[in-house]
């Protein structure tokens, strides 16, 4: 039982990540974060 | 081997996502479409090399933006989480890395942990749930808007990668410049300062990222296994930088998997565990020990 389950919790952890993933993707998170990423993060270097 | 191969990996790894050579020549960023993926380290993505996106980072951009959950970012907390575990932070995290170098420097005094480690090391989930998630969700202006509270006031890899090349290349940044970019100066110089005596103790103490995948590491394809030929040396612990008592713990959340205590264990009892494999973590003398 245990060994399944050390077999099982980290796929399912992948299955679970790869629908987050799509489901981000699907509801324009994607896009959230690469328009923050593209500009400089003024707060992230310290001017605020 | 693997003491030669991890420090060959983690500079080609960073290397390779922060190999946007212009944005280093010109002061500008890179703002392709490699950005909408986040890499697995703590990598600022105003770093002027950054190709990817940081975790932390995206995971406030989405937070501050009015949404309560990013699917998104955990997708990906939980893709890199669930395979590696803290393997990421021992061979992808361009911090680490620099804190790995740091730690090379030849000084009189150096020990592995700060006074207060053991109460210590939870610091790092307290600044995950107050920093990177309640006050970017909850702390908002009249106008709803947040801000990335630990990229603005703790982070010191952005300062490092991004804040001090930015300002350095741009007149304009320079002379807005101020209080915020002292301070954060000024903790970049307290962590590094600290990296040189002490072994990585931004990952130790503070870092959210690292937080997050020692959620992973008992449970990560990537694990370590002690096998019944354990004898209880304690060699693993004594080459452990991260202070852990590695025969009992091996899959510790602390472990960053820099692979120290396979290298240093007598009796070749320390072994990397294969994927999926049913073997039970702990060796027989301490489960004789914990039954009696």
């Amino acid at each position: 039982m245990k060994a399944k389950r050390r077999v099982i919790l980290p796929g399912l952890l992948l299955v679970t990540g790869i629908c987050f993933l799509a489901a981000g993707i699907y509801r324009g998170e994607a896009q959230t974060v690469w328009i923050k990423a593209i500009y400089i993060c003024l707060e992230c270097i310290g001017i605020g | 081997m693997v003491r030669k191969l991890r420090p060959l990996v983690q500079i080609g790894f960073t290397a390779v996502t922060n190999g946007y050579v212009f944005g280093f020549l010109t002061g500008k960023i890179y703002t392709g479409p490699l950005k909408t993926a986040c890499v697995p380290g703590l990598n600022c993505y105003s770093c002027p090399g950054a190709l990817g996106s940081c975790p932390i980072g995206a995971l406030q951009a989405v937070l501050t933006g009015g949404s309560r959950f990013s699917f998104y970012v955990v997708g990906f907390l939980l893709l890199f989480g669930s395979i590696f575990g803290r393997f990421i932070c021992g061979w992808l995290c361009p911090f680490g890395l620099v804190q790995d170098l740091l730690h090379k420097i030849p000084v009189p005094g150096k020990r592995k942990n700060l006074p207060g480690h053991r109460p210590l090391v939870w610091l790092k989930y307290g600044i995950l749930a107050v920093f990177v998630v309640l006050l970017p969700m909850f702390a908002v202006d009249g106008f709803g808007q947040s801000k990335p509270w630990f990229c603005q006031y703790i982070c010191p890899s952005g300062t490092l990668m991004a804040g001090i090349p930015l300002v350095a290349s741009s007149e304009a940044l320079q002379a807005a410049a101020g209080a915020l970019f002292n301070w954060k100066v000024g903790l970049l110089i307290v962590t590094v300062l600290l990296a040189v005596w002490i072994y990585r103790p931004f990952c130790k103490y503070v870092c959210p990222l690292g937080a997050v995948y020692s959620f992973f590491n008992s449970i990560a394809c990537y694990r370590y296994r002690v096998e019944d030929t354990c004898i209880r040396c304690g060699r693993c612990q004594e080459a452990c930088q991260m202070d852990i008592r590695v025969w009992e713990k091996p899959n510790s959340p602390e472990c960053i998997r820099c692979g120290a205590c396979i290298q240093a264990c007598p009796v070749h009892a320390l072994k990397r565990d294969p994927l999926f494999s049913p073997k039970a973590p702990v060796c027989s003398n301490v489960k004789k020990k914990e039954e009696g």
